[in-house]
């Protein structure tokens, strides 16, 4: 058997508590005394989340040629094609609308992809969960990881965009990575409570995904936000939008656009509303996930 | 001091996805059966009922009963994976379950891979983890298997795989579900010399099984379970002397009494605490 003499039984014992109870439910104080340690618990275990993320995308393209950079590949052949399509239609220059459309759909398909991923954090890893006590945190942040991986490697589509198509790019497009910050805090957010919601009710991830679809028409993704301009009321789209504004404090510093006061406090409300929500959601469900697999 | 207590568990299976009606009528035509409502007057299963032992260094319990008594569901409480719907478990000490032999594993990767992962999940870092890896590599034997996708593993593999990952890392509780009978004679032997190094080390084994001679082995207490309430706690033969049939237990106590020249101490001991 392994050895575990000295330090090591010293690591050992402060990583993983050796003393552990658990007791029926009582109450909001001690299920958010749960959370707390769950959350501990399972950020000590990162390495094991990253592990996980990474083994997911690589099974996924195991025995493939260019393995994850189909996804690179993928990106730039549909944002290529659409990119000439559109503008044609919207009657649009190619050199302004391309760039804005590249950034824009590579942005939304992460946005997309932590929201969709978030509903089966929990009941993709049913054999981890009713295996062993594992915090459920690592399933989040799994979740979270995989999604900023296939992110990362679509980000080289945006450079290659903005080299090919020679747009400005300055210091002033660092501002953007704050936001993705707040971006990978609201998935893991965002995987606590649809995780929770989608083991417990099994309809919930095809209405995410129904809901999905309509948030990127009415999203300015496609097209862009000074065409509401002229239509009192339509406006309405963008103002009332959350991911307007979670979108919008990434893609202006991108795209060299003003990032205000006023859009940075709005995304940091509806980052807010949605860490509390979700914190009370998995804290009411954490006990019961088990018995929902 | 490893320890692990449970004080009146009970766990409620919610049943959801079901027809609601037509089970409001066998809970109310079966009264003796085991399906309840809870407190929302939701339908619900009865797993388990008032659980109450204490297990102290060096305890091998053995959980005995017919399918759906609740052996299972009490692993998984006792590992807390379900959070129990009335009573607490306290345990002190490192605690691993082989609840499933693919508990854990990814399929897609292979054997090697998961070792790995064991090994960050038991926080080890790098030198740590390299030794898990070749201890579990040798005592597995399972040769360039190894480094196959485990999707490719016979059941036995698997088993042997799960078992050498379970307690390489010397986990003070050790808890196991019956599915470790997959393995091979051979195997088997390795494993309960294994398990026996290990509860040497003034350490917990609780141990649900079907098999009578691996319970009497293997165990120093059985709890027999049905209805997911306990029936009888106690030596294992004096409990599986009214858990089997007369001429099974007889059979049993032959099989023992065999094995047992050879030199287990402890179940002579017990054989001979039973005639008296």
């Amino acid at each position: 058997m392994v050895d575990l003499t000295g330090t090591d039984r010293a690591i050992r014992a402060t990583l993983r508590q050796p003393l552990f109870t658990t007791s029926a439910d009582r109450g909001w104080a001690q299920r958010f005394r749960l959370v707390t340690q769950d959350v501990i618990e399972g950020f000590v275990l990162w390495r094991l989340a990253w592990a996980l993320g990474v083994a997911d995308i690589r099974l996924r393209y195991r025995g493939s040629v260019l393995g994850p950079f189909w996804l690179t590949l993928s990106t730039a052949v549909m944002i290529g094609s659409m990119g000439f399509l559109y503008a044609d239609l919207f009657h649009t220059d190619i050199h302004t609308y391309l760039p804005y459309l590249g950034v824009s759909l590579i942005l939304w398909n992460f946005i997309g992809s932590l929201v969709l991923d978030a509903g089966s954090c929990f009941t993709g890893a049913e054999g981890l969960i009713k295996g062993t006590r594992m915090p459920f945190t690592v399933h989040a942040l799994r979740s979270v990881i995989r999604d900023a991986i296939v992110f990362g490697h679509n980000i080289i589509v945006i450079f290659l965009l903005f080299i090919l198509l020679r747009v400005h790019i300055s210091f002033y497009s660092l501002l953007s990575l704050p936001g993705l910050l707040l971006w990978l805090v609201d998935g893991f957010a965002l995987a606590f409570m649809f995780g929770a919601v989608c083991a417990r009710f099994r309809d919930v991830p095809q209405i995410i995904g129904s809901v999905m679809q309509i948030a990127f028409f009415i999203t300015p993704v496609m097209w862009n936000a000074s065409v509401l301009a002229g239509h009192p009321g339509a406006d309405l789209l963008i103002r009332l939008n959350p991911f307007y504004y979670l979108l919008e404090i990434v893609r202006g510093p991108l795209l060299g656009d003003d990032l205000t006061f006023n859009m940075v406090a709005k995304a940091l409300i509806v980052s807010f509303v949605l860490i509390l929500v979700s914190a009370l959601a998995f804290a009411r469900t954490r006990g019961r996930l088990a018995y929902w697999m | 001091m490893t320890h692990l207590s449970s004080f009146n568990i009970s766990v409620d299976f919610p049943l959801y996805h079901s027809d609601n009606r037509s089970l409001k009528k066998s809970v109310l035509g079966v009264a003796a059966g085991r399906f309840g409502v809870d407190r929302n007057r939701r339908p619900v299963v009865q797993a388990l009922r008032d659980i109450s032992f204490t297990l102290r260094s060096g305890d091998r319990l053995g959980l005995i009963g017919t399918n759906g008594s609740g052996k299972t569901t009490l692993l998984r409480a006792l590992s807390g994976i379900y959070q129990p719907t009335c009573g607490t478990l306290s345990i002190e000490g490192r605690l691993t379950s082989l609840l499933e032999s693919t508990q854990g594993m990814n399929m897609d990767l292979t054997g090697r891979e998961n070792i790995r992962l064991r090994g960050l999940f038991l926080g080890m870092s790098g030198p740590d983890s390299a030794r898990l890896e070749s201890d579990v590599e040798t005592f597995a034997k399972i040769g360039e298997f190894i480094d196959l996708p485990v999707r490719n593993y016979s059941s036995g593999m698997i088993v042997r795989l799960a078992f050498a990952m379970a307690t390489a890392a010397q986990p003070e509780i050790l808890l196991m579900d019956e599915w470790i009978m997959a393995g091979d004679t051979a195997f088997l032997e390795k494993a309960k010399r294994r398990v026996e190094a290990m509860v040497q080390h003034a350490d917990i084994l609780v141990l649900a099984s079907h098999s009578s001679a691996i319970i009497a082995q293997w165990c120093n207490r059985v709890i027999w379970l049905e209805q997911g309430k306990i029936l009888a706690d106690g030596r294992p033969l004096d409990v599986l002397s009214e858990y089997l049939p007369p001429e099974q237990f007889r059979e049993l106590v032959a099989s023992i009494s065999m094995t047992a020249k050879i030199g287990d101490v402890g179940v002579t001991e017990q054989l001979e605490a039973s005639d008296g």
